[in-house]
């Protein structure tokens, strides 16, 4: 029997297999292809205080092995989440994590605290480095002193699990890690998408309705799988790696770089069984490798 | 229950016009989930270039077979329409809310443009099981392929508009007499032009109707939020609202 168990910190999950925000809606859109007792956890689709409409149509366009978007953080806000969306999903069997945006730092703060106060939730992603919103997200995450100044705030109202996902769109993601380090979070994760934009020169006009949008799926592996490593040693918190994983294989790269678990992203939109066919992958690789913990990979790079 | 299959291409017809007829048929022992007109199946295209699914409306559906009318008009078509007899696709299916069936007795008109023609055999032949035979104007560039034609007419009043005037009205299809005529509801499935065209007069004219959108869409589940369309009650997702839409839903 291989050990697939992993821990973030204080939190141990059965594998170390997650699904990343915004590409797994809320868990129940999958579960006639899943059984989501079986993922490691899941990341709900990111949670503001109030609700956004996000941006207009059109929102998304294939590239070369990817994709960008450009949702800009549709929800129907936290209250819904947790009392419509929570009751529903609090007892799936795997650990269910909030990803939490706003706009400012208020709104990152009243939004975690209604989540301490309301929920029995363990962990939430704190989402300082999304693209596709004009206030707050990656202006958050692209420097040192923003980073460490929502982490700080929203620390003092959240006593749970902290991760923070950060923004690859940076000189430096070591420096932004170490910051949010430095300010009070339990891990981080990374990457979220790169800042990209596409053309369609028939018609001489932006693919996106917002000219530039987030880039994900597996053209930007390498780049996360690079981010990783160079973070995992330079931080002493877990790290979480994502970024274009859609085999089991491409998961064992991120555990290798120093990743303590993973989201898939992008893959879910393909495959809506993805996550139990790179579990069972990993899996199959520990038999064929006689490994007898997962974990013992990690960082071995 | 939508289910995620892998389904075995049983035959592939060349139309004129360039569209492909393809007929695919679930593994050995297990039946196609249950599917209502209007819905639509996503496709995994599997080949280099093309990441993620591409959405397809289903021409016909039972427990052993998924018919499809795929138009080769871009990197993920062109390649389906390559296909032969005995290769396999990944289908997830069905997804999405279909047309409404109207009560018995209705006078029905539908409207196809192009390949947005492919939802309204099923629906056509959903409707004449209650006794309903439906018109069904169908507009093209130019002359639409005969057998395609002969399939529709079966269960449908079928009257073709071309662009060119080399088969049926010359003309849009809401400039056809057809059109002018009163209806219970009128169903709609096209280009964009002609889908705010028809809004525009049954709008004007009071008509019960519905349209089938295809806006560009990544998971077809309603996860990524990316197919989304302005709506009377805000942005709502194609892929698990629609892709059929009530015109009062629609602010266009």
């Amino acid at each position: 029997m291989v050990d697939l168990s992993t821990k973030i910190g204080d939190i141990a999950l059965s594998n170390p297999v997650l699904t990343a925000s915004g590409t797994f809606g809320y868990g129940l859109e999958y579960s006639d292809f899943l059984d989501l007792g079986r993922l490691g956890g899941f990341v709900v689709k990111g949670t503001t205080l109030e609700g956004r409409q996000g941006n207009d149509y059109p929102r998304m366009a294939e590239t070369p092995s990817g994709m960008l978007n450009a949702v800009g953080l549709q929800n129907k806000g936290v209250d819904h989440f947790i009392e419509h969306i929570y009751p529903r999903i609090r007892d799936c069997g795997s650990e269910v994590i909030v990803n939490v945006s706003g706009a400012c730092i208020a709104d990152y703060v009243a939004c975690a605290g209604r989540i301490a106060d309301r929920t029995e939730l363990r962990v939430i992603e704190l989402n300082i480095s999304c693209p596709n919103v004009k206030q707050g997200g990656m202006a958050f995450g692209t420097t040192c002193e923003g980073a460490s100044e929502v982490v700080s705030a929203v620390r003092k109202a959240w006593p749970g699990h902290l991760m923070v996902k950060l923004s690859p769109n940076v000189t430096s993601i070591t420096d932004i890690a170490k910051a949010v380090e430095g300010a009070g979070a339990d891990s981080v994760s990374l990457i979220n998408t790169l800042l990209g934009m596409a053309i369609d020169v028939e018609r001489r006009r932006p693919l996106l309705s917002t000219v530039t949008g987030g880039m994900s799926g597996p053209a930007v592996r390498p780049i996360a799988v690079r981010m990783v490593w160079q973070v995992a040693k330079a931080v002493g918190i877990p790290v979480v790696g994502l970024g274009g994983i859609r085999t089991a294989s491409d998961a064992l790269e991120f555990i290798m770089a120093g990743a303590s678990a993973i989201q898939v992203g992008t893959a879910n939109f393909i495959d809506p069984a993805v996550t139990m066919h790179i579990i069972d992958g990993l899996e199959d690789y520990c038999r064929r490798h006689n490994v007898e913990r997962l974990m013992d990979l990690r960082g071995i790079i | 229950m939508k289910k995620q299959q892998t389904l075995t291409v049983r035959s592939i017809s060349h139309l004129t016009g360039g569209s492909v007829h393809i007929t695919l048929c679930p593994p050995q022992g297990e039946a196609l989930p249950p599917m209502q007109p209007g819905q639509f199946v996503e496709v995994a295209i599997g080949k280099a270039d093309v990441l993620l699914n591409r959405p397809f409306s289903i021409f016909h559906a039972d427990a052993e077979s998924l018919e499809l009318l795929v138009k080769p008009l871009g990197r993920a078509t062109d390649v389906l329409a390559d296909y032969a007899a005995g290769d396999t696709m990944r289908v997830i299916s069905p997804l999405g809310r279909g047309f409404r069936m109207p009560a018995v007795g209705s006078k029905v008109l539908l409207i196809g443009g192009g390949v947005g023609v492919a939802p309204f055999y099923f629906h056509a032949e959903a409707l004449l099981r209650i006794g309903i035979r439906p018109t069904l104007l169908y507009g093209e560039r130019t002359t639409p392929d005969a057998s395609l034609i002969a399939t529709l007419s079966a269960v449908a009043d079928v009257k073709v508009c071309t662009d060119d005037g080399s088969c049926g009205f010359h003309g849009l299809v809401t400039q056809h007499p057809a059109f002018a005529c009163d209806y219970d509801l009128v169903q709609v499935c096209g280009p964009m032009p002609m889908m705010k065209a028809v809004y525009a007069q049954a709008r004007e004219r009071g008509l019960d109707t519905q349209f089938s959108l295809e806006n560009k869409m990544a998971c077809g589940l309603g996860a990524c939020l990316c197919c989304v369309e302005k709506t009377t009650t805000g942005n709502r997702c194609v892929c698990t609202d629609g892709p059929v839409f009530n015109i009062d839903e629609l602010p266009w």
